[in-house]
């Protein structure tokens, strides 16, 4: 090896010839870029995560809407649906015919929220959005490793997301067996819907790989210098974590889904057993094949997949407290060690999922020993941030608010998790409305949450000014309101025996059974369904403020500084907007990233890269 | 700011960016295959006692690949070590080398590919079933009007399970015939594809993904082979390693077949 490379860091000659460059942008851009090259083929990592966030918050809201139907026909089965019906009918034809949606059209529904929610909606959002626009940033870097590789992956996403929208409009329309897409049934149901869901998954999972690879290496090969493994803001942590279970935990999903594809096109028998009979007739198949080897493969990724979802929403959380309260986070080691423990166990308690699928007594015990381990380290990342709390003089905004409403909204879904980790009770609980109330206490006031936390956080940087604080508040305030309405009943509902997935909101269901008898379900409880509905409504209608602010703020919010919140990591170091590069100067690190109110300084923030005193030789390099 | 570690290592790493990159999409790949190996045994476990295939696939030719994919990994490493020695025209001759061995490795691959498509098991009307490759149909066949004949090259055994495992003494000794079938007494006809059974299904999804693989790792290799001599004369050590990552993939999908042709053909 050549002894220049030894040098550390090497990248300070390359900064010196930056210096003597007046012309305000780097090498190789001697015109500037149409808008083709700066906004649909950038190689900017702060470009690729807008793209990112603005492709998953549409995703999301479409989600949304898709919910708001479904919530309409288990409200009120089998009556058209207001105002949106006709135009319902008019896209989709018979099977939204009157305007009313069909069982088949609900089956679709509900399996295009799950998967829209999760893969086009939250993980683009959480992961690849806030992930490329602040890792970078924030461990002092230029850009991602591989730019094109990133480009590359968004673009995966964005025909990922295509083909799955497309599959609306086919034949037989999108796929109906549940965003876990079990086999038989995801094989058997005469749609090619699940061709395109699995197409679409292999296409969003190849964006998720590369991506990974990108996130891991960036983290590892980027670093400015000064910044050791220790004084990383938590949120690259989190980051780095949630990417390497991207990298290990979707592969498996995407041969599974090679296999299930295999079963619906090629007709081999991977997930179908010998003896399978479809419309009361022997299928042409082979058989000899294994529908619990889905289940196994899909909550392989499944599980892993719950901690990409709300690892990067805490890393937020984090960030933001710290920022809020003025003082060092509470527990930085025993964070950085939680976040990695919660993604080793994260491989091992996918089969908590499994407990109904009689796979064994032994393997239950097993899984429902790790589940209740998992919940230790995902305790003490909570607690980490309940006692930061502890004695800071808070400010609260928007972000703030959203952060602390983070805190109970995930508390409550994951305590309510525990019963469902338990075997014996889960027998119980399974496949009802508590599950989904559950998940939806993590992801919805949990991580979204966090996100509109994000994105209120670090819109200052990504526009140079802030967003509406009144229209803020009276965003996250409806939209803590109505999320608890909208999930707090389902709790009870899920308790009282209410299955998910039934298409007419349980109203058959309810009439076959004996009134007043065990295992009926009382009025009171089918009456749920109106207030959800509605508060569900209200939902939306809290979202139009955030919508507004989010565009209005582009152009005509409050014109901030650099630093707005004065926080400390180097995210807020920069110029703002950053400028292709970043950094005008190679950040060097001296401190760990929540030096807030340290004794001794003048301003009651320290920035990582702010240099000790004048006469250290890092001086010509660090600014202020 | 321009993005570092590009060409040279970063110190406390010891790695290159594309190094590492390289390695992490390679786990990624370990996570892919040992999600379809899992499935493989699973099914297998899983089977019906006796109906699980043994010795359907030759033997003769696996060995040939493997030895081909084995020596390939040879010249890939010979081809960066000559990069590393800045000896072009012996870069050129060993990937040259690669290129040929990968194409003679998907030739008999597809060969044997071909070789299970043409081959039938025929479910008689009295029960037996006929077993073979395919000579010839007459021109008039046509199963589902029951007209017209089929004449295979093979054997007619009394139960399916008879089929299961070749390498009984009694499936080696079996004397193969032509064997012509009307129409009229077939009750079922199938090729060995993917949808036979659970092992040709897994065979051809674990085999035909290992040789994407192979076609995707010759496609970049003859790119560089083909068109690095320009980037080879501006800056050689990033070419070199160019070859060196490529080189890395193509030794895991070396490694992925030392997998599978135990696990195939040897079991």
């Amino acid at each position: 090896m050549q002894a220049t490379v030894q040098q550390f860091p090497p990248f300070r000659e390359v900064t010196d010839v930056h210096a003597h460059d007046d012309h305000g942008h780097g090498h190789g851009e001697h015109h500037e870029p149409n808008f083709w090259q700066k906004y649909i083929f950038s190689t900017d990592h702060k470009v690729i995560g807008i793209q990112y966030g603005f492709m998953s918050l549409c995703f999301m809201l479409f989600g949304f809407f898709l919910m708001i139907l479904m919530r309409w026909q288990i409200a009120h089965p089998g009556v058209p649906v207001p105002v949106l019906g006709p135009l319902l009918e008019k896209i989709l034809g018979q099977p939204a015919a009157h305007g009313a949606i069909s069982p088949d059209l609900y089956n679709s529904f509900g399996a295009m929220h799950g998967t829209i929610m999760v893969f086009l909606g939250v993980v683009p959002l959480a992961f690849a959005a806030f992930g490329n626009y602040v890792v970078p940033l924030m461990i002092g870097a230029p850009d991602m490793t591989f730019p094109r590789i990133n480009m590359a992956s968004f673009h995966a996403f964005f025909l990922g997301g295509v083909v799955m929208l497309v599959s609306f409009f086919i034949p037989g329309g999108a796929a109906q067996a549940g965003w876990t897409s079990y086999s038989p049934l995801a094989t058997t149901i005469p749609t090619n819907g699940q061709a395109f869901w699995l197409v679409g998954m292999v296409l969003l999972i190849t964006s998720s790989l590369l991506g990974a690879v990108n996130f891991i290496a960036t983290i590892i090969q980027l670093r400015a210098p000064g910044m050791t493994w220790m004084r990383l803001p938590w949120f690259v942590w989190a980051q780095f974590v949630t990417a390497f279970i991207l990298l290990l935990a979707f592969p498996p999903l995407e041969a599974a889904g090679v296999l299930q594809l295999m079963d619906n096109l090629a007709h081999t028998s991977f997930f179908l057993p010998t003896g399978l009979a479809v419309g009361g007739q022997l299928a042409d198949r082979s058989g000899g094949g294994s529908p619990l080897l889905w289940q196994h493969l899909f909550w392989f990724l499944g599980h892993p997949e719950v901690y990409v979802l709300i690892l990067p929403a805490m890393g937020i959380v984090i960030e933001v407290i710290a920022n809020n309260t003025r003082k060092p986070i509470w527990g930085y080691k025993s964070l950085v060690y939680s976040v990695l423990f919660v993604g080793f166990l994260s491989f091992i308690v996918w089969a908590h999922h499994m407990y109904l699928t009689g796979m064994g007594q032994k393997i239950a015990t097993f899984f429902q020993a790790t589940t209740m381990m998992i919940s230790v380290p995902s305790v003490i990342i909570l607690t980490c941030m309940f006692l930061s709390l502890w004695g800071g003089s808070i400010r609260i905004n928007t972000p703030m608010l959203f952060a602390l409403g983070f805190l109970p909204m995930f508390g409550i879904g994951g305590l309510t998790g525990l019963p469902l980790g338990l075997a014996a009770a889960d027998l119980y609980l399974h496949d009802t409305y508590y599950i989904i109330a559950h998940f939806h206490y993590v992801v919805a006031p949990g991580t979204i949450f966090a996100l509109f936390a994000g994105v209120y956080f670090w819109f200052p940087k990504m526009t140079g000014r802030k967003m509406n604080e009144f229209w803020g508040r009276v965003h996250f305030w409806c939209s803590l309101a109505f999320m608890n309405i909208v999930f707090m009943p389902m709790f009870a509902q899920g308790i009282k025996g209410m299955l998910r997935r039934m298409s007419d909101g349980a109203v058959n269901y309810s009439a076959a059974r004996v009134p007043g008898a065990i295992d009926a379900l009382p009025g009171s409880v089918m009456q749920l369904n109106g207030v959800i509905l509605w508060a569900a409504v209200c939902l939306g209608i809290a979202q139009i403020p955030f919508i507004i602010n989010l565009f209005w703020s582009i152009n005509h919010g409050e014109k901030v500084g650099a630093n707005p919140w004065r926080a400390t990591t180097l995210d807020w170091q920069t110029p703002t907007p950053p400028p292709h590069g970043n950094f005008e100067h190679s950040p060097v690190v001296v401190r760990g990233p929540y030096e807030y109110s340290a004794p001794g300084h003048a301003e009651d923030f320290t920035p990582q890269d702010e240099a000790e005193s004048p006469t250290t030789p890092l001086t010509p390099t660090a600014h202020h | 700011m321009e993005i570092p570690y590009t060409i040279e290592s970063r110190p406390d790493t010891g790695l290159y960016n594309a190094k590492l990159g390289i390695w992490l999409f390679l786990a990624s790949e370990v996570m892919l295959f040992g999600g379809l190996f899992s499935a493989y045994v699973l099914l297998r476990v899983g089977a019906e006692p006796g109906m699980w295939p043994h010795g359907w696939l030759n033997v003769t030719f696996g060995t040939i690949n493997t030895l081909l994919l084995a020596l390939s990994a040879i010249t890939t490493l010979l081809a960066w070590a000559a990069c590393k020695v800045r000896d072009f025209t012996k870069f050129k001759i060993f990937h040259a080398c690669t290129i040929l061995l990968a194409l003679t490795f998907l030739g008999i691959k597809s060969y044997e590919y071909h070789d299970k498509l043409i081959h039938y098991e025929v479910q008689l009307t009295n029960g037996k079933f006929a077993d073979g490759h395919l000579i010839e149909k007459s021109k008039d066949f046509d199963l589902a009007n029951k007209t017209g004949s089929v004449t295979l090259h093979g054997r007619i055994v009394e139960d399916e399970k008879d089929l299961m495992d070749l390498r009984t003494p009694a499936a080696q000794s079996a004397k193969l015939d032509e064997v012509t079938i009307a129409a009229t007494d077939i009750k079922k006809m199938e090729n060995y594809g993917p949808k036979h059974n659970t092992f040709t299904a897994i065979y051809f999804t674990l085999t035909g993904l290992h040789a994407l693989h192979i076609l995707g790792g010759t496609v970049v290799i003859f790119y560089f082979w083909a068109f690095g001599g320009a980037m080879w004369k501006t800056d050689p050590e990033r070419f070199t390693n160019r070859i060196e990552v490529s080189g890395l993939f193509w030794h895991f999908v070396d490694l992925v077949w030392i997998f599978l042709f135990p696990v195939l053909y040897l079991t």
